[in-house]
């Protein structure tokens, strides 16, 4: 495994040229171009907007600023998330001609599109610090959370997709399956609400190891709090040994790859 | 390090014919057999089970570091599966396979283009897959552009491109890779003729630069011209490796020739061949003298023939045709039991390419052919650079001089009524 890391090291040229052109290709001949990196996230706040203020019908009170940013915060992690790991989970079978005809260390491909989902969180970010900058959140020293938190993040996401790329190129089956988990994942996730609103399901919500993440999101950015911190520490272990035992067996049953595809 | 730039030892391929498990529904009951020990989905490694053949069996060789190499063999002989086992898109099922050195395949040109990027974005694309650094390619890029003669085009999405000047650009990336092994696959039937030529040309440069270079293709001529050693395989076997001409000749005496005649076979042509400088060759320079032998036996006494033999050139039209009629011999006879051989001496004063012999017994009275044999065997003849086409009439300039030209006269032509 060491040797292979080094490899990846080597030809990180190639994973960057392969995100590069992930997003190049995306953009062209598009009327709307980089907009479209925003508008996946405005449209799961748009959705956390309506669900909100739902609650707040419902419990008598009003919709509060906070609310609208705490959504905002967490739409964009999430639209990353679920874009990377689409888009992730075919980047091999969209590849076949490369994987039958070049060798190359063929995790570039699935690293390469998380990679390049990775720009269109950044473009969010930009719009996400405007949009908070409206509503008057302040900063703290809480921020310097976010480089663990995104690190996290991105370690979760990308073992995911070595993982579902590998088996979706053996078994067509995965990639169905990860269109429908993703559809419904949102109504397991904290994203358009609160883990501790729902009382002693609090745990339960907790263990999808992308929860902690998002909270921690909300906690450092909108309520100027440390993310929850043992949560936060399962979701690292999770990430961690989730991305090694991916990255392990991708590279198991690379050599079949050619022939099964 | 070994003297071998890449080896391989006693490697064997195993594929499937039809599918593997599609999906999970057809995943769950198999592997549910093979945990209740029933194993007819997969046989233990070294065996075949139903479905499953073997693309290579045994495959031993090495090739030095520096040397050019041939592999060659009819349609599904198991040659790209040994570049793609080369080239580590697939691992072997049994046996060892060792490269030094970065190695670079040129299976198919341009597999890593996108259609909607530009020419120039794909060079870098493409090089990157290749395993150049982005540093490398800007390094290179001119001479890149220059090779693949696209100048005009760089900012066109290759979407756009024709197949030609798709392959074009392919192989002009590929080939400034500078790698210490080059695999070639049947890349240079792309282009015009003037392309391939420069393919040719780089494939030599990469070579003098001290790299080493398996070569695949059916193209005989061009095996002949860049390999002094060969692999025949058939059906995923050696079945010679040696001196490319040696190899060559045996592949060609293998593969299926077009026989037939009029009269029943008990006047049969056994043996056709080519000799230069008293051996056996297929690969002569322009202007050698060569012997073209027929070789016949009789089952049964006949008389009144003669022994024809011509040679067409690749598209099958006829360059030259003798017979022993016309050389001066008269009838010919043969007892039952008798062979008979007769050497045709020719000089080849043939342009650079590929030509077949063909050879007839002829019968004198009736005119029919009592056997033919047709591209009997096949030789290529090195050309000079000076002659194209097909025959050489060794061609030398007399005369080459300038003079004022004669003030133009009215050519105009007045009609009168």
């Amino acid at each position: 495994m060491q040797t292979a890391l080094k490899y990846l090291v080597a030809r990180r040229d190639l994973l960057h040229t392969l995100a590069w052109r992930e997003i190049r290709v995306k953009y062209k001949q598009s009327v709307m171009g980089m907009l479209w990196a925003v508008l996946m996230p405005a449209v799961i706040v748009f959705a956390g907007v309506l669900v909100r203020y739902g609650f707040a019908i419902f419990s008598g009170k009003s919709l509060e600023t906070d609310d609208i940013a705490s959504v905002s915060v967490r739409a964009i992690p999430w639209a990353f998330f679920v874009s990377s790991i689409r888009f992730g989970t075919n980047s091999l079978i969209a590849n076949t001609t490369l994987v039958t005809k070049i060798y190359f260390p063929r995790e570039i491909l699935p690293m390469a599109a998380v990679l390049s989902q990775l720009m269109d969180f950044v473009v969010a970010s930009v719009v996400l610090i405007v949009v908070l900058a409206v509503l008057h959140v302040g900063v703290s020293v809480q921020l310097l959370w976010l480089p663990v938190l995104i690190a996290i993040l991105v370690l979760l996401t990308t073992g995911l997709v070595l993982l579902l790329s590998a088996a979706s190129l053996f078994f067509r089956d995965v990639k169905y399956l990860v269109e429908v988990l993703l559809t419904f994942a949102i109504f397991f996730t904290p994203v358009l609400f609160e883990a501790s609103m729902f009382g002693h399901w609090y745990t339960p919500l907790m263990l999808n190891p992308i929860a902690p993440v998002l909270e921690g999101f909300a906690n450092v950015i909108v309520r100027h709090v440390p993310p929850p911190l043992p949560w936060l520490g399962y979701s690292a272990v999770v990430s961690v040994v989730l991305c090694c035992g991916a990255l392990a067996v991708f590279q198991r049953v690379e050599p079949y790859f050619a022939e099964s595809v | 390090m070994s003297q071998f730039a890449l080896r391989l030892d006693g490697v064997y391929k195993k594929f499937r014919k039809g599918e593997l498990y599609d999906s999970l529904r057809d995943l769950v009951p198999a592997l549910t057999r093979r945990l209740l020990g029933r194993t007819n989905g997969r046989a233990p490694g070294g065996s075949l089970a139903q479905r499953e053949f073997w693309a290579l069996q045994d495959v031993s060789f090495g090739v030095a570091r520096g040397e050019a190499f041939g592999i060659v063999g009819s349609n599904g002989a198991g040659k790209s599966t040994i570049l793609k086992l080369l080239s580590r898109i697939m691992r072997p099922t049994r046996g060892t396979l060792s490269v030094d050195g970065r190695l670079s395949a040129l299976i198919e040109v341009g597999a890593g283009f996108h259609p909607d990027l530009t020419g120039r974005e794909n060079i870098f694309l493409n090089g990157t897959i290749l395993g150049m650094t982005r540093a490398e390619i800007k390094q290179r890029f001119d001479a890149i552009v220059a090779f693949s003669g696209l100048e005009e085009f760089l900012d066109t999405p290759v979407k756009r491109y024709s197949s030609g000047m798709y392959a074009r650009l392919g192989f002009s990336v590929a080939a400034h890779v500078e790698p210490d092994v080059l695999i070639v696959d049947e890349v240079l039937s792309v282009g015009d003729y003037l392309f391939q030529q420069k393919c040719f040309q780089r494939m030599n440069e990469v070579m003098a630069g001290g790299a080493t270079v398996v070569f695949v293709s059916h193209n005989l001529r061009a095996v002949a011209r860049m390999c002094e050693r060969s692999l025949l395989l058939e059906r995923g076997r050696v079945i010679e490796i040696g001196p490319t001409n040696a190899v060559i000749r045996t592949y060609l005496s293998r593969s299926q020739q077009a026989r037939g005649g009029d009269a029943e076979r008990d006047l049969q042509i056994t043996e056709v061949s080519v000799t230069g400088s008293g051996e056996p060759r297929v690969a002569f320079e322009t202007d050698e003298f060569v012997e073209i032998s027929v070789a016949a036996t009789a089952r049964t006494a006949h008389r009144d023939f003669s022994v024809v033999i011509s040679i067409v050139d690749e598209n099958q039209y006829l360059v030259f045709d003798t017979c022993t009629q016309r050389l001066g011999m008269g009838p010919l006879t043969l007892e039952a039991g008798e062979t008979l051989r007769t050497t045709f001496r020719v000089q080849l004063r043939l342009a650079e390419g590929t030509y077949h012999v063909n050879a007839y017994l002829h019968h004198y009275v009736t005119e029919r052919a009592y056997e033919r044999w047709l591209l009997a065997t096949t030789f290529f003849v090195a050309g000079t650079p000076s002659v194209r086409g097909v025959a050489n009439l060794a061609p030398s300039l007399s005369q080459c001089e300038k003079a004022m030209a004669p003030p133009a006269a009215p050519s105009v032509a007045v009609l009168v009524e």
